[in-house]
């Protein structure tokens, strides 16, 4: 019961300090009196008796505070008054403590946003049931230039077949599906994605509503099932439980809704709306192709089962399939593994963690700038810490004040600093998307906590270095120097200078990596596509469903579209492709060349392949080199053309003549090659590819990007031509309305916005450093005027004046700028995988990061050299 | 400015306790007790008194209320708790063991 008893006291003492101390008083004066009393009684007179007791008792004011550090709170005491203090000192120089919290606000809150980002994406573990079991599987392509391919759905079933080491193996594959609108309601594209009936149970989920895929859904012969997002749930069905076991149309087959998937759910990637049974939708020749890779897979490792053993056993199935059919080169020859969290992020880790050091740097630039005043005030100060020193107070009392301030600098930084990283992040989960996870960001008390951190190790980084200059041992010394200054405190002015020599060696390590991002992205901007992409209009087109189930309505559709939309006022071209450039590798095929000698077994040979309209290369100004397009009158059957890119002729026809050579594709038909064109990007990162162009109206695609190019403002046909579309078919949604610009844009959103915000960081430290350079040289300038004065009463010019500060003030500079550039080497050999046709030590970069350093600190510390040399010796030499 | 060595307080600690032992007392009365009863030979800084009873009420061992003096004044009055009378005997064998110890060396020695 005793520690009930001490809890109580102390919260007792907590709460009611002053009470106490009255009563502490009252209790030492009663003593006092007391014995007074006795001492009268004794026969002594008033004053006598009075300080005799006084002698008896000792000294109270120092008894009173021995008894009230018995009350266990006196830390806090002291804690507040130094609080307090140091509030007062913040208070009577606001310049100062604003610029201080700001500069604090921005390094914190930048560090925390991107904490945050870093946290939520890549090292929180995923929502599943015993995530770290959970493996992404791949296959390794036979001619090693996939080590992480697709898979395909023979492989697969195999697999699942004949491992032991996995509890359970998914399957899911992308899937495009029309919803169709019913009473009203607009027909909608949605992404969906097939899966095996056990993925959900793989990953350990259950839906938030109805029930679980059964095996007995995933099967040709089965109704129709789905599962719906709780966001297309509550978007487009109201949040209706109802919806349970009524019928939604898709691609105009009938589905039942059988369950809602919880709102975090987002698998494989948070733009999936819709999961239905992929046995039940795809052929089942598809699902047994050995050499058709497009599925990805999901596997639950048993207990006690590593991920090397997993792969290991998936690998000797693979191979025994690939060595089954060595006339097949297409089938991998191994598998290959991620932990799924890899698999899902693994593209964004490298662009985080540096942007999370460029944010580093910036808190660093931040501490050392506030450090930078503080030591600037500490200076100042000396005399009057010098006096207090002298007088008796604590070395650790003045070392807690100082701390105290910077402490306090960092905190109100932090707090601000809190609030910009949630802007931040808030603006971050909005405009990127596309990063997987991205909607799980959220600032927690993990996150609250390595603010605190943050808060901490910045106040205790800026005081301590700041404290360093106020340590000197030498009283007398503090006290004479500057008392009357000729050349005061020059030491103390060596750690500004080291200081800022670090702060303009880190900024140039921003500036380099920046300018090597920002020179990056303007290549990938400018890479040359291949074709014109000024004034073109995307928009993609999926049809499915019995109306084209012919190859023949197919075409006729097509066709259809082409006349009507070329006809439109306004539209200069117009064509359909299965994808324009710079929208993405899509398809390949293998092939042969049918005048060539057979290729060895083993040996495989494909190609980007394009399903286009003979228009297509026109309307797109893609060159025709050689030859000519596809004759819009052979259809179907007899669409037996084919072009091909240029690269395509250079690799697989050197020295002949491609035309009127044929090639056999994998599904055995023969195609007269007809024309040769100039080469595409399939993206705007990747070098032009070889391609192969077959008809589209050989009726084999039935998706695709229909575009028109217009004399200017090709936006405004947007709707027309949709009209148009609803018009041939009601129920047939268009998607992904682009222009060409736009989604260019969109595929280099990741090396634009890595480019931007570096670009924005190191702008910041430049913009600290140049404060910082400034500031120390005014103060040096401050501190030397009288021995200005003198020179100047010698007979220095004013010109030499000015050199001899401007060199100064430039020293720090130019050895921050030589040890970034050091450093700056090794960055830029670090990021390498984020540069796009610049080399890591371009040149030009250096030099105009070296230049725009240079000009930067140049202009800091011209305003305060030419402050010098324009003194009044007369003046500088009565200043004191 | 040096605060009580250990031993000092330890044993001041002690003295409080015992002294407190068979009736509530104010500091005053304390102060003069232990005077009193050590005869006059342990003359006790008074004031130091008052951070040790404050440091024993913290810990528990004493308990206080205000409570009319026989001057008729109010004063602040201690009293030994239950832990605290444990802790009396625990620190009284304590001292008998010690000053023992101490004593069967100054005299063999």
């Amino acid at each position: 019961m005793r520690w009930l008893m001490q809890l109580r006291m102390r919260i007792q003492m907590l709460f009611q300090r002053g009470k106490a101390g009255a009563r502490l008083d009252e209790e030492l004066r009663f003593h006092l009196e007391q014995q007074i009393a006795e001492n009268i009684a004794a026969g002594m007179n008033a004053e006598e008796a009075r300080f005799a007791a006084l002698r008896a008792f000792g000294n109270p004011a120092l008894l009173r505070e021995q008894a009230r550090a018995a009350w266990s709170w006196t830390w806090l005491e002291l804690l507040w008054r130094d609080v307090c203090y140091g509030a007062r000192t913040l208070k009577r120089s606001p310049g100062f403590a604003a610029i201080a919290i700001l500069v604090m606000a921005l390094g914190i809150g930048a560090n925390v946003a991107m904490f945050t980002v870093v946290r939520s994406v890549l090292l929180k573990p995923l929502p599943f049931e015993e995530p770290e079991r959970l493996v992404a599987l791949y296959e390794y392509s036979s001619d090693d230039q996939f080590p992480y391919n697709d898979i395909a759905g023979g492989v697969f079933a195999e697999w699942r077949k004949q491992n032991r080491s996995f509890s359970n193996l998914a399957l899911l594959g992308e899937a495009q599906l029309n919803l169709s609108g019913a009473a009203g309601q607009f027909p909608e594209r949605l992404r969906g994605a097939g899966c095996t009936w056990n993925l959900l149970s793989t990953l350990g989920v259950k839906p938030a509503l109805g029930r679980d895929f059964t095996a007995a859904d995933d099967q040709l012969s089965a109704n129709g099932t789905v599962l719906l997002s709780w966001g297309l749930w509550k978007r487009r069905f109201g949040g209706d439980p109802a919806i349970l076991n009524q019928t939604i149309n898709l691609n105009r087959q009938s589905y039942t809704v059988i369950g809602i998937m919880p709102a975090w759910f987002a698998y494989p990637d948070s733009s999936t709306q819709l999961w239905t049974p992929i046995y039940h939708d795809k052929l089942a020749q598809t699902m047994a192709a050995l050499d058709s890779h497009m599925f990805q897979s999901v596997g639950r490792l048993k207990p006690g089962i590593t991920a090397a053993q997993g792969v290991a056993e998936l690998s000797v199935i693979t191979r025994r399939l690939h060595d089954q059919h060595l006339d097949d080169p297409f089938i991998g020859k191994a598998a290959n593994i991620h932990p799924l969290l890899e698999g899902m992020v693994g593209d964004m880790k490298g662009p985080l963690y540096v942007l999370f050091a460029a944010t580093g740097c910036v808190l660093l630039i931040a501490c050392l700038n506030v450090a930078n005043l503080l030591v600037a005030r500490a200076t100042a100060r000396r005399k009057e810490l010098a006096i207090r020193a002298a007088l008796g107070g604590g070395r650790l009392r003045l070392l807690r004040e100082r701390l105290m301030e910077s402490f306090l600098l960092s905190a109100a930084g932090g707090a601000f600093g809190l609030l910009l990283a949630y802007g931040a992040v808030q603006w971050l989960a909005h405009t990127r998307q596309d990063i997987s996870r991205i909607e799980a960001i959220h600032i927690d008390g993990v996150v609250a906590l390595f603010t605190v951190g943050l808060i901490v190790l910045c106040a205790l980084f800026a005081g301590l270095i700041a404290s360093w200059t106020a340590r000197d041992k030498r009283l007398l010394v503090s006290l004479q120097d500057s008392a009357r200054g000729s050349s005061g405190g020059h030491a103390h002015t060596g750690l500004r200078r080291a200081l800022l020599a670090v702060e303009v060696g880190l900024t140039v390590v921003l500036l380099v990596a920046a300018g090597l991002l920002l020179k990056s992205y303007a290549r990938l901007r400018s890479s040359d596509m291949g074709c014109d992409t000024q004034n073109v209009l995307t928009m993609h087109l999926y049809l499915f469903g019995g109306r084209y189930s012919e190859p023949a309505q197919l075409v006729n559709f097509y066709s259809a579209l082409l006349t009507r939309v070329r006809s439109l006022p306004g539209v200069e071209a117009a064509g359909f492709v299965e994808a324009v450039p710079g929208q993405g590798y899509w398809e390949d095929e293998g092939f042969a060349v049918v005048e060539h000698p057979p290729l060895p077994q083993g040996q495989l040979q494909y190609a980007v392949l394009r399903g286009a309209d003979p228009g297509y290369f026109a309307a797109m100004g893609i060159p025709m080199l050689r030859g000519h397009t596809f004759d819009a009158n052979r259809r179907l059957g007899q669409a037996n053309q084919t072009v091909i890119s240029e690269s395509f002729a250079k690799q697989y026809f050197p020295g002949e003549d491609p035309l009127g050579k044929h090639l056999r594709t994998l599904g055995a038909h023969t195609y007269e090659i007809v024309g040769v064109v100039g080469d595409t990007r399939y993206s705007v990162a990747e070098d032009p590819k070889p391609m192969q162009y077959y008809p589209l109206f050989a009726g084999l695609w039935n998706n695709g990007t229909l575009f028109i190019r217009s004399g200017h403002n090709v936006e405004q046909l947007s709707l027309p031509v949709q009209r148009i579309v609803q018009e041939l078919d009601r129920d047939l949604p268009v998607s992904d309305v682009l222009t060409m610009d736009q989604l260019l844009g969109k595929s280099t959103l990741d090396a634009s916005f890595d480019a931007t915000l570096l670009a924005g960081f190191a702008a910041l430290s430049l913009l600290l450093a140049g404060v910082g350079l400034f500031g120390v040289l005014s103060y040096i300038v401050a501190q030397r005027t009288s021995e200005i004065g003198i020179r100047m009463a010698l007979g220095a010019q004013r010109e030499q004046v000015l050199r001899m500060m401007l060199l100064d003030g430039l020293r720090p500079a130019l050895f921050g700028l030589a040890f970034g550039l050091v450093i700056s080497v090794g960055v830029a050999r670090l990021i390498r995988s984020m540069l796009y046709g610049t080399r890591p030590l371009d040149p030009a970069v250096f030099a105009a990061v070296a230049a725009t350093l240079l000009l930067v600190a140049a202009l800091a510390c011209m305003v305060p050299a030419w402050r010098a040399s324009r003194l009044d010796p007369m003046q500088a030499l009565r200043t004191e | 400015m040096g605060k009580p060595n250990d031993l000092v307080q330890g044993t001041l600690d002690l003295l409080i306790l015992r002294t407190l032992s068979p009736q509530p007392m104010h500091g005053w009365a304390i102060a003069k007790r232990i005077q009193q009863l050590s005869c006059e030979v342990l003359q006790v800084q008074q004031g130091s008194l008052y951070p040790a009873l404050h440091r024993l009420e913290q810990q528990g061992w004493i308990e206080a209320k205000w409570a009319e003096s026989e001057t008729g004044r109010q004063a602040k009055f201690y009293s030994l708790t239950a832990a605290g009378r444990g802790q009396m005997e625990k620190e009284t064998a304590n001292w008998n063991r010690l000053s023992a110890a101490i004593d069967l060396i100054v005299t063999e020695a």
